[in-house]
């Protein structure tokens, strides 16, 4: 086993989630790409503790706990704008327009 | 003892009272109110209790963990961290483990000066610490050496015992570089604040629940009105600098809430917005402020680390500068100082009895209290002591004054107490900023007990004409009917007003004599003749201001609709109650010996004797110019009472509309400056906008302003000075911004397109570039 096979791994996910976020207009669809990211860095942190042994296992824990309340309000959210839109197509929320 | 250390009971129990309140008060018999009520009580009694063992407390006994010998807590920073425990304070166990290593040799002297009286102990807690400072040479920081050369001059002068904080925290993040911890550090200046907030927050519950009875969100304002109780406590009670923050930002939360209760209404929650916008521009001044000292003290968040390194010469004096000029962007929006004030009279929209908690105990004295917490900083940053000019002072004066003009045009009697508060506010930033410490601390002391009177006061008014606060329309004619509102607001304007012998006459003469320039006047840190007219000219509007209040509320005819009453004793009891300390308070810092409590018993309470406290001077009482600012006070009263009352000045009347110049002042003053106008339109306008959103809006309310000012001029023949000031400077700043805009304007445009997407894809190409910096780097 190697390092680096974890680190394509994590890079791997990490684009697909980044592509996900820049292009779905689906916002569940989005927040799911969010998550790809953040298990592509849990992927990193737990493969970097147990080839050098830094304690990231801790950290991986604090990115699941966090993910999970991000999910939690995020999906809230996404609710919402459906009750008040009919639709959660990103691209219909550019109330932000300067 | 207990009390010191167990103090996190007080803004613990307020925090539980919030949740209690929010969980249970609904189905409570009086809606929570009970609760809060409740609560606020035995935190006042716990606070009054800890005050008078604080008085009563004999400083001289260090009580330190069991393992110290009382060699090593006199020897830890001669005796200011013997009651700071090693983890929260870098400094107190840098001097522990340096002290106990030579503890054999010095603690033969320090057991026999151990018995002796107070007064001796400056001295040899000097010695021991000299004397270990050479005797074991090595090992020793850099700071230790400062602070131990420091004690030896300091303590040779003083003769006073020193003060000694306790400190007590938790360590919340614990790494090897920094630990970040929170507690509690109890000495004068917090102990009087925590009776402060108490009294004040107990009288406005009780004050609350005649006046928002009935109202549709009863149990969420109790509920808040606790937090924000709490807030301010654990604000007050900080042990290190990020506590602060935290309780800071907290404050300004519950704020935010209070400030926008009725938030149906569109101006209100447009002002609970605005309130909490502003202060995050202050804000940032404090995160950056308070950075800088971390890295500046070693890593350290404690107050007392911070501190003692600033006093002694531990941190540079740019370092110290730069961080407390962030921290003065922080204290300006916080408590309201030019230019960031705009919020504070806006916050006026919400209900009243939180207009008082804010403007006398909690919100706007954060940012004062933070400025006497972090005083080493600002006192070596800026050299104040010296008479040179500096930040703080200018800051205070320019509002002091300013505010108070703007007082002079409000139709809305709490807008009026609001600049009042600004312009009050500006009198204890000066004040901190010419070295008169004590008499900052001191008129924030009396200032809350008849600031919040005569809020109450004008919540009471109100109560009674169908809650219309507008003085000049609404009300009039009230002397007779609310004789109890009547007289406690006479009271308290009279106090406000500095007149003679109500708390407020010896708060200001306090702070007048601080600065140091009127002849004769001995022991002040500095001369400051600038700061002085410009006060005592504020203190002259200030007494107009006030009797111009009273004049439209209470005498005349009645202008309002139906028939006024006098508020019930739930209302009338708390006015009463502060009206009396409003009247007396000004006692405990006599310039005399007064029976029982002595003289200045204040400045002994309050303010701190040791290493971490700039040792600052303490101008003497002088008659002549106490006379003088109580004829300056006096004056003002009587110009207005002939004015209104006597109709004297007749030239006077309607001034305004016949000089052009006059008129051209009171057009500034109505408009506030243009600071609101400043603020939306150029800033708001200018980070909004395309060159044609923002030269639109522009020449819209430029054309406006002209057509208007030429209306208004017409009639006055003001025309010319329309067309200098408008033609010329105005027109020509928002050419030179829409000139600006035009290029920055329409590139930002492109990038503001509200695209979620758009802004993600920006956001991982900026990280993207920033990763491959950081690999080349490293690389």
């Amino acid at each position: 086993m190697l390092l680096n096979q974890f680190l394509l791994l994590a890079a791997i996910l990490f684009s697909i989630g980044v592509y996900g976020v820049i292009v779905r207009k689906n916002g569940v669809l989005v927040l799911m790409s969010i998550e790809l990211i953040l298990n592509a860095v849990n992927i990193n942190l737990i493969a970097f503790a147990t080839f050098w042994g830094m304690g990231g296992q801790v950290f991986a824990l604090f990115v699941i706990a966090v993910a999970a309340a991000e999910v939690g309000v995020g999906l809230a959210i996404m609710l919402l704008i459906y009750r008040n839109k009919r639709s959660i197509d990103i691209d219909a929320l550019d109330e932000l327009k300067g | 003892m207990w009390f010191f250390t167990h103090v996190w009971i007080v803004p613990a129990l307020m925090a539980l009272s919030f949740l209690l309140i929010l969980f249970f008060g609904k189905k409570m018999p009086k809606k929570g109110a009970e609760i809060g009520i409740f609560m606020v009580s035995i935190c006042l009694l716990f606070a009054l209790a800890t005050a008078w063992n604080w008085a009563t407390w004999n400083h001289d006994a260090p009580e330190v963990s069991a393992h110290a010998t009382e060699a090593q807590a006199l020897a830890t920073e001669a005796g200011a961290l013997s009651n700071v425990p090693s983890n929260c304070s870098k400094l107190a166990a840098e001097a522990r483990e340096t002290h106990g290593g030579v503890d054999a040799g010095h603690s033969e002297s320090a057991d026999i000066e151990g018995d002796g009286p107070t007064e001796e102990h400056g001295a040899p807690a000097a010695t021991n610490g000299t004397g270990t400072g050479t005797g074991t040479g090595t090992g020793t920081g850099e700071s230790a050496a400062g602070a131990t050369s420091g004690a030896a001059a300091s303590s040779a002068e003083e003769s006073e015992a020193i003060t000694r904080p306790v400190v007590r925290c938790a360590t919340w993040i614990d790494t090897p570089q920094a630990s970040i911890t929170w507690g509690t550090q109890i000495d004068g200046l917090s102990v009087m604040m925590l009776v402060v907030v108490t009294l004040i927050s107990l009288l406005v519950h009780v004050f609350s629940t005649d006046y928002v009875h009935g109202d549709r969100r009863y149990t969420h304002y109790f509920a808040f009105l606790s937090l924000f109780t709490a807030s301010m406590l654990f604000f007050v009670l900080s042990q290190s600098t990020l506590q602060m923050i935290v309780g800071w930002e907290l404050v300004g939360v519950c704020s935010f809430a209070l400030i926008g209760h009725w938030w149906e209404e569109q101006p209100n929650s447009d002002a609970a917005l605005k309130a909490f916008l502003t202060n995050r521009v202050g804000d940032m001044g404090l995160l950056i402020g308070m950075i800088i000292l971390f890295f500046a003290a070693d890593k350290s968040f404690s107050i007392m680390d911070i501190n003692i390194l600033a006093n002694e010469g531990g941190i540079g004096h740019t370092t110290l500068m730069i961080a407390s000029l962030c921290l003065i962007a922080a204290v300006m929006s916080k408590s309201g100082q030019f230019i960031l004030h705009t919020w504070l009279p806006d916050a006026m929209a919400g209900p009243t009895p939180v207009s008082a908690l804010i403007h006398a105990a909690t919100m706007v004295v954060a940012g004062i209290f933070m400025v006497a917490r972090l005083y080493p900083v600002f006192f070596h940053g800026l050299a104040i002591g010296g008479s040179s000019v500096n930040a703080l002072a200018v800051v205070g004066a320019v509002t002091a004054l300013f505010g108070a003009l703007l007082a002079f045009v409000q139709k809305d009697i709490k807008k009026v107490l609001a600049y009042s508060t600004v312009s009050q506010l500006g009198f204890m930033v000066t004040s901190l900023g010419v070295g008169a410490w004590t008499a900052a601390m001191f008129h924030l002391f009396t200032h809350a007990f008849f600031k919040a009177c005569l809020f109450l006061g004008a919540g009471s008014l109100s109560h009674a004409c169908h809650h219309s606060f507008n003085m000049v329309d609404d009300m009039g004619g009230l002397k007779k009917v609310m004789p109890r509102t009547f007289w406690t607001y006479v009271i308290a304007t009279g106090a406000l007003a500095g007149f003679f012998p109500l708390s407020g006459f010896w708060s200001k003469d306090e702070i007048l004599a601080g600065t140091g320039s009127f002849p004769g006047t001995h022991g002040a840190n500095g001369t400051y003749h600038v700061m002085l007219v410009m006060l005592l000219l504020a203190a002259f509007c200030t007494a107009a201001y006030m009797t111009r209040t009273i004049w439209y509320a209470f005498f005349g005819e009645y202008r309002g609709h139906g028939t006024p009453h006098e508020s019930g004793p739930r209302i009338t009891v708390p006015l009463i109650i502060l009206a009396t300390l409003g009247a007396i308070a000004g006692v405990v810092n006599l310039p005399w010996d007064v029976p029982i409590i002595g003289a200045h018993a204040f400045e002994h309470f309050v303010e701190p004797v040791g290493l971490y406290f700039p040792s600052i001077s303490h101008a003497e009482f002088h008659p002549v110019l106490a006379v003088t600012s109580f004829g300056v006070a006096t004056l003002g009263i009587v110009g207005a009472y002939l004015y209104f009352w006597k109709g004297a000045f007749a030239g006077l009347h309607g001034l305004s509309e016949r000089n052009k110049v006059a008129g051209f002042f009171k057009n500034l003053l109505v408009n506030k400056y243009y600071f609101d106008w400043l603020y939306t339109t150029v800033i708001v306008g200018f980070v909004k906008g395309g060159l044609a959103h923002a030269s639109n809006w522009f020449n819209k309310h430029v054309l406006d302003g002209v057509v208007n000012s030429v209306g208004k001029g017409a009639a006055g023949g003001g025309k010319w000075v329309y067309d200098h000031i408008d033609r010329t400077v105005v027109d020509g700043a928002v050419n030179g911004v829409g000139a600006v805009s035009s290029g920055t304007g329409s590139g930002l445009r492109r990038i503001t397109s509200g695209h979620i997407q758009q802004y993600a894809a920006l956001f991982f190409a900026a990280a993207a570039v920033l990763a491959g910096i950081f690999v080349v780097l490293i690389g």
